[in-house]
């Protein structure tokens, strides 16, 4: 067992772990955070898809250990005073989810495409998109989502100063 | 799927990490971005005793100039790679391929040397470090060695690290100017390369500067000599990429069979020629 | 208990304002709603079976066999048993006395043959990855642990893995069985009294006409739903109870009961949010029973959830055919019969309708047309490979294929351009109703409609006047157009033709609503959803039914205990045929409210009318709330005499045909000769599903069927190595496409509505899948057809498509003889200089 200490969706965690945890089973069964979900073991679905201390990353293949010291931002951590997030707003308003698998690592990933690329074009944002792995929509709904959440997170940080 | 156990450290500096291999040997392996290797693990394709976890070792991170070369710190990610200013001045083509590699989280984790020294030849970052002339920083219990990038690659999943060393740095002699090409080949876009080509031209255009590597089209990432020789020559771009393959021996499988991918390398070649010389 | 009558008056008052402000007329049904199921899925609070934790839970592991076939000599358990935290190792002889055998459900012919399916093999195994042992431990990490310590001794057989190999019947897939074959299944027109006889008209054809043989590959593709399967068995109750990601809960508990000779009262079966389906979870699974039997055996919870490559490996596959087509048709290219003979891939076992698959696409391969003659002959065999069920479109994607690929060949062999010879065979919409040469009535539709809207969306002729100029000027990027008219049968189906075929089980659908006392409305739907949003299409068409706010009904499904009938989910049946159930349920409701209406209006019955939630007394103002019927019924105070005190309300709808969903694809591809890659360049579908309930679900349909139909013609393949070994055994290898690999699509509707549902609509969910592969091949065969090659293997791999070029090349002599008879006399062969006569029809 190694001790980590890890800080998810703002709050504080201090966990034994086995070393061969993966930091995705260490979100979902030991702290129960079963937004973010596996969907492959090769990496290449991006289901699991999480930000570690701000960047998009598969949490599929990454041990809990790594995360040691260094903070993590699921799904479950995106809404603020239960307001959601642009882009998860924009997913559901542009009917970029049908069974809704792989809707949580699309959403992490949009997020951390607009955030480096917040005028990303059509072919950047399906360049961007394509470590997540899509079933349902053909991802035409997604890319349109990606850039209708890209303008409205815009529009958020201008209206309220902030930096995104 | 979850990895068999294993032991695990996570070291502070390269002595430290030394000893941990040292007391290990071919039973530990050594953790990187990951991004590789964790995939092995999960599949249980491989069960080392002790994984040897560099995250913490900062001076392996980093992007630094050193008189006429750019050193790259082997815990350097791919992103990072990618998007640096220094890299895509002296080195454009290995930025470019950096920005190839599998998809955006990949690169958020995956690092250079790690990529190197996992050594898969599909991989997209022996090829440029071949075209560059890389020499490969390693050190291990007798000291530091620089292992030139054409000696580095032994064969599949095989470098000339040993069990007891640790790629540090990439050492990159500086092609300020020099145009560069990567030019990727794959039927969906987050695959393997099924061939890819490096090419890198100096700030001229002249072709006859250029040097050509090659990914997936053997064991290991190569050099396409037969091609830099014609062009060295004076061949025309065509004629000299259309020897592209020449002593390479690509493998077969589900996305080509070798004559396929023989044939790829030549067209590909041609292709990064063209957009490394500026066309 | 004590309800406050002002509380509920006043949140029924609070909700009876619907919108009008739109040309819907505050109309729910055809309004784009964003789902209501989206809620919990953007934000992470989804009910995947795999994050059921339960007290005392035990984690499954499965040891597979990695040969494709062998008989099993020994199988050693003592270290798995005394691995830490293990609580069970079981075999197949552990369980041989309780698993029964898997079920099927369709015997296409009463002597089909099948092998008996034990959920776990006890001495023999047919496919690589094939269960022969299951630990339960207390962590899912033990569990793995443990099973990689079962040792297992296997005596390996030859296997059989490809299809005609297999109907030569010399290396078997189950000695035992004596044969490959599992059943022969035949339509002939003559025979059925439909058409006429397909050999004379090939003979006549051979005279005077056109013949085209041909013979098509449907690869084995793996339908590849994002969640991973998992099963959560839970014996600790009454009941037990089983969450599964499954598409059928309610087939599932009663497969269970037949199966293992549990008491069906015994079984709940619950499929909480289930991730994708696309026919891969029309299926009772071993993973399942297995779950189950262990569940029982030990007393405890128990999990089992699959990593990727084992579903890769052993959930089941789909298509995997090989198609020999006779096509006859006359000089001027009218179709005078079709002959099919198709060798179909089972697998190694039948699964829940896998000798159906097939026979579904036995109706559809005359398609639109206007077939006089048609034979079908279908071969079902057994390999040594992952069986084969339902896979998105089951059985027409495969026949659409043929046909649309054949009408190409037609076209070229006329001499016309492909949507040209299409027009000359297709119903035209006068004509419907229209009895096929199958003996099905397709109740409506229009074909000219749907392609002329197509053709203008899509630039049509400027496409093929720049695919012209790109051969003329020797691009090595060439222009191809693809085309695909398809139609298809939707609305699983009306039972007695279920029955005539052979099927297990009816195709009816039920519905159940209830009435809450303030005014709130539960759903109750037979279909089980993963992703198709009958949440909020049901909520829709309830709310304009009964007039209530969209926002106050709840769509409860999936749980058979909420549920307690259904047939589920797959076949495109659940609008047409679990929608009208839902409409008829609601439509009761009213009838029951009607008479109580009256009587609180003090009316008589005749003078009350319903419209927009409430009844009113005809030429007054005087009127009164279905939410306010609702709450007098629960009270139950002032009820006429004999009333029933409820509103509550079932329905189950058999349908009486199935819907015929048409519509016409086109596609443009670039095709880089030098290295054989096929981009898709622009695509248009306008598609003839009748009318439209949520069109912002119905264009995620289409979006979505129309990348997994790409994705067979490109990208797609399961590949079996000669050892039986599935070489596409992860993402790595079996190469689903992202977003760049794909396009953003223009896609359109036209609307004949169908006839045989109140809402006159007629399923959405495969026809993308359906019509999109043929369109694709399509293009990419005519991109390259002026040098000489008239097909390319699915999928169309760069590899192929350039050794196909290069192939045509070193046969130029050949090629150009060939290509110079599929266009017009007098126009000269192409070889990039010339486009042929097809590609001016402006």
């Amino acid at each position: 067992m190694t001790k980590i200490s890890v800080k998810v969706d703002g709050a504080l965690y201090s966990d034994d772990v086995e070393p061969r945890t993966l930091l995705v089973h260490y979100l979902r069964e030991r702290l129960g955070k079963v937004g973010t979900v596996v969907g492959c073991d090769t990496s290449n679905c991006g289901a699991c898809t999480v930000h570690v201390d701000g960047r998009s990353v598969k949490s599929c293949n990454m041990l809990a250990v790594q995360a040691d010291g260094h903070e993590v931002t699921t799904i479950e951590g995106l809404a603020t005073n239960g307001e959601l997030h642009p882009m998860q707003k924009a997913f559901s308003e542009c009917h970029a989810l049908q069974c809704g698998y792989c809707t949580p690592g699309m959403i992490m990933q949009a997020i951390d495409l607009v955030s480096e690329n917040p005028n990303a074009s059509e072919a950047e944002i399906r360049e961007g998109m394509e470590g997540n792995l899509c079933r349902c929509t053909g991802y035409h709904n997604i890319v349109k989502a990606v850039q209708q959440g890209a303008a409205a997170t815009a529009q958020a940080a201008s209206t309220t100063g902030g930096q995104s | 799927m979850i990895p068999a156990a294993f032991d695990y450290v996570a070291p502070n500096t390269v002595d430290e990490a030394l000893a941990a291999l040292a007391q290990s040997g071919d039973d530990a392996k050594v953790l990187g971005g990951g991004q590789s290797l964790l995939p092995v693990l999960r599949m249980r394709l491989n069960a080392p005793e002790k994984v040897v976890d560099l995250s913490r070792i900062e001076s392996l991170r980093g992007i630094s100039e050193d008189a006429d070369a750019l050193v790259i710190g082997a815990m350097t990610t791919h992103h990072e790679v990618a998007n640096s200013e220094l890299v895509r001045t002296h080195a454009a083509v290995l930025a470019e391929a950096a920005s190839t590699v599998a998809d955006p989280q990949i690169r958020h984790r995956g690092t250079l040397g790690g990529a190197l020294v996992h050594a898969d030849p599909a991989g997209d970052l022996g090829a440029p470090i071949l075209a560059l002339d890389a020499e490969l920083v390693v050190v291990g219990p007798g000291g530091e060695r620089r292992i030139p990038a054409g000696e580095f690659f032994v064969d599949l999943f095989q470098t000339a690290v040993g069990d007891d060393e640790l790629l540090t740095a990439i050492r990159i002699p500086k092609h300020t100017g020099w145009g560069g090409a990567y030019e990727k080949f794959v039927r969906v876009s987050h695959q393997w390369s099924i061939v890819a080509v490096a090419a890198v031209v100096d700030s001229s255009g002249d072709r006859r500067s250029a040097k050509v590597g090659l990914t997936n089209m053997g064991s290991t990432p190569l050099r396409a000599p037969a091609t830099e020789a014609a062009l060295a020559e004076g061949a025309s771009v065509a004629e000299a990429a259309a020897r592209a393959a020449e002593g390479t021996n690509p493998p077969s499988d589900l996305n080509g069979d070798s004559e396929y991918r023989a044939h790829l390398a030549t067209v590909l070649t041609r292709r990064a020629l063209e957009r490394a010389m500026g066309g | 208990m004590t309800v406050n009558p002002e509380v509920v008056e006043h949140l029924i008052e609070d909700s009876v304002d619907v919108d009008t402000s739109d040309d819907l007329g505050g109309r729910e049904v055809g309004r784009a709603r964003v789902r209501k199921e989206d809620y919990r899925l953007i934000t992470g609070r989804t009910k995947w079976t795999d994050n059921i934790q339960l007290p005392g839970m035990l984690h499954l592991a499965m040891v597979r066999s990695p040969y494709a076939h062998a008989r099993i000599t020994s199988i050693d358990v003592s270290a798995a048993k005394t691995s830490s935290g293990v609580v069970a190792v079981l075999t197949g002889a552990d369980v041989a006395d309780e698993q029964g055998s898997l079920p099927t459900a369709w015997p296409i012919v009463p002597d089909q043959k099948a092998p008996p399916h034990p959920a776990i093999a006890v001495d023999h195994v047919a496919f690589a990855g094939e269960i022969v042992a299951v630990v339960a431990a207390r962590s899912a990490a033990e569990a793995r642990d443990a099973a990689e310590l079962v040792d297992v001794d296997y005596e390996e057989l030859p296997p059989v893995l490809d299809l005609k190999e297999a109907e030569k019947d010399t290396v078997l897939a189950h000695p035992d069985l004596g044969t490959n074959k599992s059943a022969f299944w035949q339509f002939d027109s003559a025979a059925a009294g439909t058409g006429g006889s397909v050999d004379e008209a090939i003979e006549a054809a051979r005279r005077d006409g056109i013949v085209i043989e041909r013979e098509y590959r449907q690869q084995r593709l793996i339908p590849a739903f994002m969640e991973p399967r998992s099963t959560v068995v839970d014996p600790t109750g009454e009941q037990f109870v089983m969450w599964s990601a499954t598409q059928v809960p309610h087939i599932l508990r009663l497969m269970l009961a037949l199966t293992l000779g549990v008491p069906e009262s015994k079984v709940r079966v619950i499929a909480p949010d289930v991730g994708g389906g696309f026919g891969g979870k029309l299926q009772v699974t071993p993973e399942e029973v297995i779950t189950f039997l262990v569940a029982r055996r030990v007393g405890k919870p128990c999990k089992w959830t699959e990593t990727r490559s084992e579903s890769l490996l052993s959930a089941h596959h789909g298509r995997d055919q090989w198609q020999r087509l006779t096509l006859a048709a006359t000089k001027e290219g009218r179709v005078t019969a079709l002959k099919v003979d198709l060798l179909a891939d089972m697998g190694a076992y039948l699964g829940l309708v896998t000798p159906g698959v097939p026979i579904l696409g036995a109706f559809m391969f005359n398609a639109i047309y206007k077939f006089p003659a048609y034979q079908f002959n279908c071969t079902n065999l057994f390999t040594n490979k992952t069986w084969t069920d339902a896979y998105r479109g089951a059985g027409r994607p495969e026949a659409t294929y043929a046909i649309e690929r054949l009408m190409d060949e037609l076209a070229v062999e006329v001499g016309v351009d492909p949507l040209e010879i299409r027009e000359m065979n297709w119903i035209k919409h006068e004509e419907f109703p229209f009895t096929s040469v199958c003996g099905l009535e397709y109740d409506s539709g229009n074909y000219e409609a749907a392609t002329a809207r197509a053709k203008e969306l899509f630039g049509y002729d400027a496409l093929r006047a720049e695919q012209k100029q790109r051969r003329e000027a020797g691009d090595s990027v060439l222009l191809g157009i693809g085309v695909s008219t398809f139609t298809e049968m939707c609305g699983l189906a009306p039972s007695r033709v279920l029955g005539s075929l052979s099927y297990g089980a009816g195709g009816w659908e039920t519905a159940s609503i209830r009435m809450l006392p303030t005014g709130k409305v539960e759903v109750v739907t037979g279909t089980s959803p993963h992703g198709q949003g009958h949440e909020t299409a049901w909520s829709q068409i309830v709310a304009d039914r009964l007039g209530v706010p969209f926002e106050d009904v709840e769509v409860l499904h999936g749980d058979t205990q909420v549920s307690a009938r259904g047939l589920d989910t797959y076949g495109s049946r659940s609008l047409v045929v679990g929608g009208e159930a839902v409409l008829l349920a609601a439509d009761k409701v009213v009838e029951k409210a009607k008479p109580i209406a009256a009587h609180l209006l003090e009316a008589n019955v005749d003078d009350v009318h319903f419209e927009k939630g409430h009844f009113r007394v005809k030429g007054t103002d005087h009127g009164i709330s279905i939410g306010e019927v609702s709450l007098a019924v629960f009270s139950s105070h002032n009820l006429p005499d004999g009333v029933e005190p409820s509103l509550d309300a079932d329905a189950t709808f058999d349908p009486i045909n199935f819907s015929f969903p048409h519509g016409t694809h086109l596609c443009a591809v670039e095709v880089d000769t030098e290295t054989g890659k096929t981009s898709i360049r622009s695509y248009v579908s306008v598609d003839d599903i009748g009318n439209i309930v949520n069109p912002l679900i119905v264009e995620g349909q289409m979006h979505g069927g129309i990348v997994q139909g790409v994705a067979q013609a490109l990208w797609e393949e399961a590949v079996y190595d000669d050892q039986g070994t599935l070489v596409s055994g992860s993402f790595v290898d079996y190469t689903l496409p992202t977003a760049a690999d794909t396009i953003s699509f223009v896609t359109d509707n036209t609307v004949s509505p169908s006839t045989t549902n109140t809402l006159g609509t007629k399923g959405v969910g495969e026809a993308g899948c359906i019509a999109s592969t043929p369109a694709v091949v399509n293009a990419v065969v005519d991109a390259v057809r002026h040098l000489g090659i008239d097909d390319i293997r699915m999928p169309c791999t760069p590899e192929r498509v350039w050794k196909a070029i290069q192939s045509a090349g070193a046969h130029a002599g050949e090629a150009t003889e060939q290509a110079q008879e599929h266009f017009a006399p007098g126009e000269p062969n192409q070889d990039t200089t010339t486009a042929p006569a097809t590609g001016d029809q402006s």
